[in-house]
């Protein structure tokens, strides 16, 4: 109610807020709900979640780490994929002059909540090519049965 | 899983049917000692065989293809990553030896390092008096 009191359609702040609407409508932001983990495009690393019918498949695209230092954990329904990353441009050298510096470098932390459906005792991870796939398998109550008709 | 990978030398201008598949940049370092440059570049799941390099002239193109990672069945939920391929190209500097120069991919970040050519590092100019 406050809005439509604030904003006059034909005042500037109205046109602006009318953009603002018309650029939400296309890049599909407004109206949908969004996780309450969800983060912001662009977070390290970018993650990629599917399913088949025996399992949930998490990627999770984080090049250039040690396999033995990322920490996978499944806690309550949420996955939390945890690591660092060294910096891959010398810092005991003076004479390096720096012109891209685009990788992140550092500690990251994401956290994806699971269906319920999952079986936390069958989790494995693997880390190849700079993706890690964790694959949880769900439980077989979930998974689709036929019913025989008698 | 470390593996040293022959730089392409191409003359003509090959690939026009690649270059109109949609890519992402990888996110690149770039920096210089006097030795030569060194070019970092996250390509997560690039695997060696569909990563390609190629100069022509003095133009670098990196491109690289993300393998299929999905198992039999797979229904996407949500999805970050939706371009399977990285792209970039840079110009070189005519002091840089296109020849020698060194590649290499591991886990998903490929290292290029770019020497100069020899007449090209720096000397030290000997100042003589009287």
């Amino acid at each position: 109610m406050y809005e439509s009191i604030l904003n006059h359609p034909n005042s500037l702040f109205g046109q602006f807020e009318r953009l603002r609407r018309e650029l939400d409508d296309v890049f599909g932001v407004s109206g949908l709900p969004s996780g309450i983990r969800s983060v912001t495009p662009g977070t390290v690393p970018a993650v990629n979640v599917g399913h088949t019918p025996t399992s949930v498949e998490i990627y999770a695209f984080a090049p250039g780490l040690d396999a033995s230092k990322i920490d996978v954990t499944l806690d309550r329904g949420v996955l939390r994929i945890s690591g660092e990353r060294a910096s891959g441009i010398p810092t005991d050298n003076a004479k390096v002059q720096v012109y891209t510096r685009e990788r992140g470098a550092g500690s990251f932390t994401r956290a994806i909540s699971l269906p319920d459906d999952v079986d936390p005792g069958q989790v494995n991870a693997s880390y190849r090519d700079g993706v890690l796939r964790v694959s949880v398998a769900r439980r077989e109550s979930a998974q689709p049965k036929r019913i025989t008709v008698q | 899983m470390s593996d040293n990978k022959q730089v392409t030398r191409t003359n003509t201008s090959s690939g026009t049917e690649q270059e109109q598949q949609r890519a992402v940049l990888p996110a690149v370092d770039v920096f210089e000692d006097a030795g030569g440059i060194t070019l970092l570049a996250d390509m997560p799941g690039v695997p060696k065989d569909q990563l390609e390099l190629k100069i022509e002239g003095d133009a670098l193109l990196i491109e690289g293809g993300v393998q299929a990672l999905t198992p039999e069945g797979l229904e996407a939920v949500y999805a970050e990553v939706r371009v399977p391929r990285y792209r970039r190209s840079f110009t070189l500097s005519r002091e840089l030896d296109t020849a020698r120069i060194e590649a290499n991919l591991k886990d998903g970040v490929l290292t290029l390092r770019i020497p100069k050519q020899a007449h090209a590092q720096p000397r030290r100019i000997a100042v003589t008096s009287g």
